[in-house]
């Protein structure tokens, strides 16, 4: 099974970018993740403020460019990986070095999850 | 606490830590049964206290020191072992002494060489393959007797003798818990590298809507074959399999139709396999290809998936290389399968009559007898040729061969199509 590890920083878009202690610090977890064999991917996303919005309402498309004001909960980055259960990668997550922040846990959907129509759509995509 | 269900927290912790617990515990005590018994000591105790005091921040550290109090205090019952007493106690005082980070960077190398150290010890020589098989699967994967049982189809007690058996072996030989050095390390790697390999197509094999526990395998080994890799950086094997596991397993979700039919590898719909899993790969074959020296089995191999893996379609596949690299294959691993899959190279390369020429060659190949791939793709090249009376009879006898019922269909199917006119596909 696949997991995807959303990082949600608690901090400013003026603090965004981490200081060398908690580049060295993740720079271990990542690395311990890497040695256990589980790690698929990962990134770090730069502010939401340099990001835009697609947004659809109705059908109708508006893209709005950054920065938002009533952003709240933001992405920083992400760990997509493989753990034998929900419970590996929570025990993963919370082995995060982080200070204040939040890890969402979610797994990735595959095949096999789906019942036969949406699988057969998938074919014929 | 990480969890809403402690037990369930707790069993995800020993998953990421037994191997590393077994294997500290193995160094010391030098023997991999009491190893695992002091480890799953250590596990009760947390089943015991963790629901009321929570998972410690640290929770590899806390069973560590719970496995070598207990340990110790077996040592102080034992006469038999009294030298090992003293050594430990002091190994324990150390590590307790140490905390946190230091700890941790302490140990990581150690941990590592541990790690790998019982990756050699589970693979020994002096164990069967399946013995081999099943103890890492145990003591490096953290699965239960129960679970390897039902991923290989086998009865549970069978399982649990086999590891009893393979346990006592290595205590009664006293094998000496280390990573092997020099040439010994090249000769004991390929028998680590092939059961990590015998994992994944275990898994692999198994068609869709079985057990769940099967293509867990293939993620099992694909992680063993990754730590692997992180632990023999300079072992251009290691990253070969890798390589090799990353890129067949990018094909899962493509290799079987709807209907559980397996589906050709020129057949697969390429948008299904992988992308992530085949770029993992290909940067995996490219540290074997950076290493000195020529690549092994699993290297070529690799090399061969990749050339797969790179076409966007079947079309464009480079079989000439891909013949080349079996040419290859046939000098470092010589056999007959291998200058089978060689006909097949050459025919797509540079048409049926080349692999035809090779496949009456190898035809009375004793290894060979029974093997249902032989006439299977003796009957492609024919049917290549417009042969196709001839094309019909190979595929009806490599279908009385398989074993695999979807393949005969497969097979079958294949022959009804031969007699319908000939394939020139």
């Amino acid at each position: 099974m696949r997991f995807m590890m959303f990082m949600y920083p608690e901090i400013t878009e003026a603090d965004w970018n981490p200081s060398a202690e908690d580049v060295a610090a993740m720079g271990r977890y990542n690395e311990e993740l890497r040695k256990a064999g589980l790690l698929l991917s990962l990134d770090g996303l730069h502010p939401p403020g340099e990001g835009a919005r697609v947004k659809f309402s109705g059908g109708e498309v508006t893209v709005t460019d950054g920065p938002f004001a009533e952003a709240k909960e933001v992405v920083g980055g992400y760990w997509l990986i493989q753990a034998r259960s929900k419970e590996e990668a929570v025990e993963w997550a919370s082995r995060c070095p982080g200070q204040d922040c939040t890890i969402e846990v979610r797994r990735v959907f595959e095949m096999e999850d789906f019942p036969p129509d949406v699988r057969a759509a998938a074919e014929q995509a | 606490m990480p969890s809403s269900d402690p037990r369930r927290a707790i069993e995800a912790v020993w998953r990421i830590e037994s191997a590393r617990l077994v294997a500290g515990l193995a160094r010391m005590v030098r023997d991999v049964g009491l190893a695992e018994d002091l480890a799953q000591d250590a596990l009760v105790a947390a089943l015991e206290s963790w629901p009321r005091s929570g998972v410690p921040d640290n929770p590899g550290a806390w069973l560590m020191a719970t496995a070598k109090n207990r340990a110790i205090d077996l040592m102080r019952r034992g006469a038999r072992l009294e030298r090992k007493q003293e050594e430990l106690a002091r190994e324990v005082g150390i590590r307790l002494a140490l905390d946190g980070a230091e700890l941790e960077a302490a140990l990581d190398d150690e941990v590592g060489d541990e790690l790998l150290g019982l990756m050699f010890v589970c693979c020994h020589p002096l164990l069967s393959r399946q013995a081999r098989v099943a103890l890492t699967l145990r003591l490096l994967g953290g699965l239960s007797t129960a679970e390897i049982a039902r991923a290989f189809l086998v009865a549970e007690p069978t399982i649990a003798q086999r590891l009893v058996r393979a346990k006592r072996t290595l205590r009664d030989a006293r094998v000496p818990f280390e990573v092997p050095r020099g040439d010994e390390l090249a000769a004991r790697l390929p028998a680590v590298l092939e059961a990590i390999y015998l994992v994944f197509n275990e898994g692999y094999a198994a068609s869709a809507g079985e057990d769940w526990i099967r293509p867990a395998l293939c993620e099992e080994a694909l992680r063993l074959g990754r730590i692997l890799a992180a632990l023999a950086p300079a072992e251009p094997e290691a990253h070969g399999l890798i390589a090799l596991l990353e890129i067949q397993a990018s094909r899962a979700a493509a290799r079987l139709a709807p209907d559980g039919q397996p589906v050709l590898l020129l057949d697969q719909d390429r948008n299904r396999w992988d992308p992530l899993l085949i770029g993992r790969g290909l940067a995996a074959l490219k540290r074997a290809e950076a290493l000195p020296g020529p690549l092994g089995p699993y290297g070529v191999q690799a090399a061969i998936a990749a050339c797969h893996a790179r076409a966007r379609e079947a079309a464009e596949t480079d079989w000439v290389r891909i013949a080349a690299l079996y040419d290859a294959l046939a000098q470092v691993a010589p056999s007959p399968v291998v200058e089978l899959n060689r006909a097949v190279a050459l025919t797509m390369a540079f048409g049926p009559e080349a692999g035809l020429e090779l496949l009456d060659r190898i035809a009375a190949e004793p290894a060979l007898a029974g093997y249902h791939l032989l006439p299977s793709v003796r009957g492609d090249a024919l049917a290549r040729l417009g042969r196709g009376a001839e094309a019909a009879a190979e595929f009806r006898r490599a279908a009385e061969l398989t074993a695999n019922a979807r393949e005969r269909e497969l097979l079958l199917r294949r022959a009804t199509e031969c007699d319908r006119g000939p394939d020139l596909g």
